[in-house]
């Protein structure tokens, strides 16, 4: 029995990410997240298709100013994502064991979500340079290649590990200029949304990244077919999965990246080329002489 | 504003003799089989298509239609040789074989050059100058990678896919057979390449070559035919990588085609690419660039700047200067070396531009087409332009794939960019300017694979291209083009 002194523990909201503020699915549906004895650990966003659009919007609309922002300052951003990350570690901890890790590995796979940021965080003023090329011409003109944001990435994030998956596949798209829509987790949504918090907290501009959380196979085909979309990365999902992505992602000719059976806690799991996969490779010519 | 003098015209009073390139040196069977496993063989049910010279419409040779079955050997073959010499091979031995091809193609340049005039149309003085020189750079750049793959992908352990699946347009039919084989073969992969139904010969003739230079039985073979046989290749399960070079119509089709199967591909699809020339531009230098961007290889370019975009102070200058330097070209035969514009493709292309022509029309444009003879046979259209249109014109939007420009005007370079920006195609642009900074503003800005400054429609074995956007997946050319055929590891 309670008694007077007890105090009651303020249970929180789950809410989704779209364009820097955090309202609730449009759909007013939920789903109900469930500990291993059936209780009810949280209510999660069931997203809609609208919620993935007015997503796709703000993502959009994010884009051009987040490409533009210079390579140290996404780098500065993605160690300030790592630096509140690494103040919530105990909050974050607690919310994948509440979501069923066990006590070490949560804590082991909280550290490791803050290393990936810093990993990326690295990247951000680098991988151009890897990546890029001047070519050498037979004419006389200078010709150089760069690497350019693909533009707005849609992430079907790996169901486990819940928050590392979902920062080993933020962290390199964001780095290279794209903005992101994510869908969480389905069995880890939780840890998302607090992410989210934590982005809001990290000079994140609003719509650079958006993170929805809800049933997958409800939205896949969503962020497979929609039009203003420029790339989908799909982490989870069978032969029939992928062939669905594929199919829908070919009326605009999306860049489609499989992701599929990777162990994201390896240390191989993280390198530049996750950066590349969502990045277009462009040319310029110009002529030397006068 | 009324100019009715052509600055250019020289008093109409010039005329050019005829200065054809002779054809004595070119050898063109009647009949050609398909090149599977190192020799030419009938096609399993015995068909045949005329592949026809579009000047003359007179049939060059008959050429095997290659059909399920007859793919079926090529793949089988190609995945023989692969697991048994070429995928086994030192890459440094693998390289000398395609520097062979390089030197022979060069060796052999001046009956290529007809032969791809004769077959596809162009103007000799193009496949003489471009096609045929930068095919043979481009075996003999990446001939070279062949034993370096492990410097390109910093990091990663690279291998061949396996047996590639290429097929390739009429517009440039040996350079873009040199673009899918190149890579594919210094990588260590086999190919099954088809070459388009209606330009089928160079690749033929590359056929002999790589005959000739030896090259194990398997590694290349080469199927012709139409769609179906290129539907046959896409979708054969042997087959673990496809490139395709086409429309973004079917580019989609093979996207969907794929999808489920973990067959890599690339595609370069369709274009509409905005040439922007800025008032401060030198307009000369401009207008000439402006007719290259177009007017070359009949304007049959993915790549070529359909749509051009003029400041507006100086846009009466540039489009009287365009109109009267376009009716100095000269249409006509493609084996003169005088001729500008030669022969549309196909009956069927000439009938899609022509359709065109009307479509502005009828949706306000002002058509302004050059006034010049043409030959009474084969297929041609004087080069033209419009004015007058708006973004959401049809002329506009879509891919002509023919000497038809479509002009509009702008006042500032936001303007510009977000008109050049508007439409779903992102393969290239151009922009004309003097200041440094405003060019790499735009270069910058403009959604599109290649970007030419101040010239337009270069190409080269070392710069990588290919699309954003619906223009395709993947780069071709240069490092970048080895990701294509290679599977990177960790």
């Amino acid at each position: 029995m309670a008694t007077a002194a007890d105090r009651l523990p303020v249970a929180k909201t789950y809410k989704i990410y779209i364009d820097g503020k955090f309202p609730r699915t449009e759909s007013g549906r939920y789903f109900a997240l469930e500990d291993k004895k059936g209780g009810v650990i949280a209510n999660v966003c069931r997203s809609s298709r609208k919620d993935f659009r007015n997503a796709v919007v703000a993502a959009r609309k994010a884009q051009p100013g987040w490409a533009k922002a210079s390579a140290y300052l996404r780098g500065q951003i993605l160690y300030r994502i790592a630096e509140m990350l690494e103040g919530r570690r105990e909050q974050f901890a607690a919310e994948l064991k509440m979501q069923g890790s066990p006590a070490r590995q949560a804590e082991k796979e909280t550290e490791a979500a803050i290393d990936r940021l810093i990993y990326f965080a690295g990247w951000a003023d680098k991988y151009q340079q890897v990546f890029s090329a001047v070519n050498p011409v037979s004419s006389s003109h200078f010709n150089f290649s760069v690497l350019e944001p693909t533009g707005v990435v849609a992430l079907l994030v790996p169901d486990e590990p819940g928050l590392l998956g979902l920062i080993a596949n933020l962290a390199p798209a964001i780095a290279g200029g794209n903005t992101v829509v994510v869908l969480a987790s389905e069995a880890r949504p939780l840890s998302a949304v607090s992410f989210a918090e934590v982005l809001h907290a990290s000079d994140v501009p609003p719509g650079v990244v958006n993170l929805l959380t809800g049933h997958r196979d409800e939205l896949t085909s969503h962020f497979a077919s929609h039009m203003d979309v420029n790339a989908i990365v799909a982490c989870e999902g069978g032969r029939k999965a992928r062939r669905e992505i594929q199919t829908l992602a070919a009326e605009n000719v999306k860049r489609v990246v499989f992701r599929q059976g990777t162990d994201w806690s390896k240390a191989e799991s993280a390198n530049p080329y996750l950066i590349r996969d969502t990045q277009e490779v462009k040319t310029t010519w110009h002529p030397i002489g006068v | 504003m009324a100019r009715p003098e052509n600055t250019l015209a020289f008093d109409g009073g010039w005329e050019y003799d005829p200065a054809p390139e002779s054809t004595d040196h070119v050898r063109v069977a009647s009949r050609y089989g398909l090149f599977i496993d190192g020799e030419f063989v009938r096609p399993e049910k015995g068909r045949y298509f005329d592949t026809i010279n579009p000047a003359t419409e007179e049939r060059l040779a008959r050429v095997a239609r290659a059909g399920a079955g007859d793919v079926d050997r090529a793949v089988a073959a190609a995945r023989k040789a692969y697991s048994g010499v070429w995928g086994r091979m030192k890459p440094a031995e693998r390289g000398k074989y395609i520097y062979r091809i390089a030197r022979m193609i060069q060796e052999r340049a001046r009956e290529f050059a007809a032969i791809e005039s004769l077959d596809g149309g162009k103007p000799i003085r193009e496949s003489r100058d471009v096609d045929v020189p930068l095919a043979a750079a481009h075996f003999f750049y990446y001939a070279g990678w062949a034993d370096k793959l492990e410097y390109a992908f910093p990091g990663r352990n690279v291998r061949p896919l396996g047996v590639a699946g290429q097929v390739i347009p009429w517009n440039f039919p040996l350079l873009m057979a040199a673009w899918k084989l190149a890579p594919a073969l210094a990588c260590g992969n086999t190919v099954v390449l088809k070459p388009a139904e209606t330009t089928p010969l160079t690749a033929l003739k590359l056929a002999e070559v790589i005959a000739d230079a030896g090259l194990p039985p398997g590694v290349v073979n080469i199927v012709t035919g139409a769609g179906d046989t290129g539907a046959a290749i896409v979708e054969h399960p042997g087959v673990s990588k496809v490139a395709f070079t086409g429309s973004t119509e079917v580019g989609k089709i093979i996207q969907r085609a794929l999808a489920g199967t973990n067959k890599s591909y690339t595609l370069e699809l369709g274009g509409k690419a905005a040439n922007i020339v800025f008032a401060d531009a030198a307009i000369d230098q401009a207008v000439e660039g402006i007719v290259n961007g177009i007017f070359f290889n009949q304007g049959h370019v993915c790549c070529a700047g359909s749509r051009l975009f003029v400041q507006e102070s100086v846009a009466d200058e540039v489009v009287a200067k365009l109109r009267d330097r376009m009716e100095t070209l000269i249409v006509g035969d493609p084996l003169d070396k005088n001729t500008d514009i030669g022969a549309i493709n196909s009956k069927m292309q000439l009938d899609k531009i022509e359709e065109y022509l009307k479509v502005g029309q009828a949706e306000g444009g002002t058509l302004h087409q050059a006034k010049g003879r043409v030959p009474k046979k084969g297929y041609w259209c004087r080069p033209a332009f419009f004015t007058g249109v708006s973004q959401s014109n049809r002329v506009v939007q879509e891919e002509i794939f023919g000497p038809v420009l479509a002009i509009q005007t702008f006042r500032t370079f936001d303007e510009a960019l977000e008109k050049a920006n508007n439409t779903p195609y992102g393969l290239s642009g151009g922009v004309w300017t003097d200041k440094g900074a405003k060019i790499f503003r735009m270069t910058q800005g403009v959604r599109a694979g290649v970007v030419w400054a101040n010239t337009f429609n270069k190409f080269d074995p070392t710069s990588p291209f290919g699309g954003y956007k619906e223009s395709g997946v993947g780069r071709e050319g240069g490092l970048h083009g080895l990701d294509a055929y290679l599977k990177l590891g960790a």
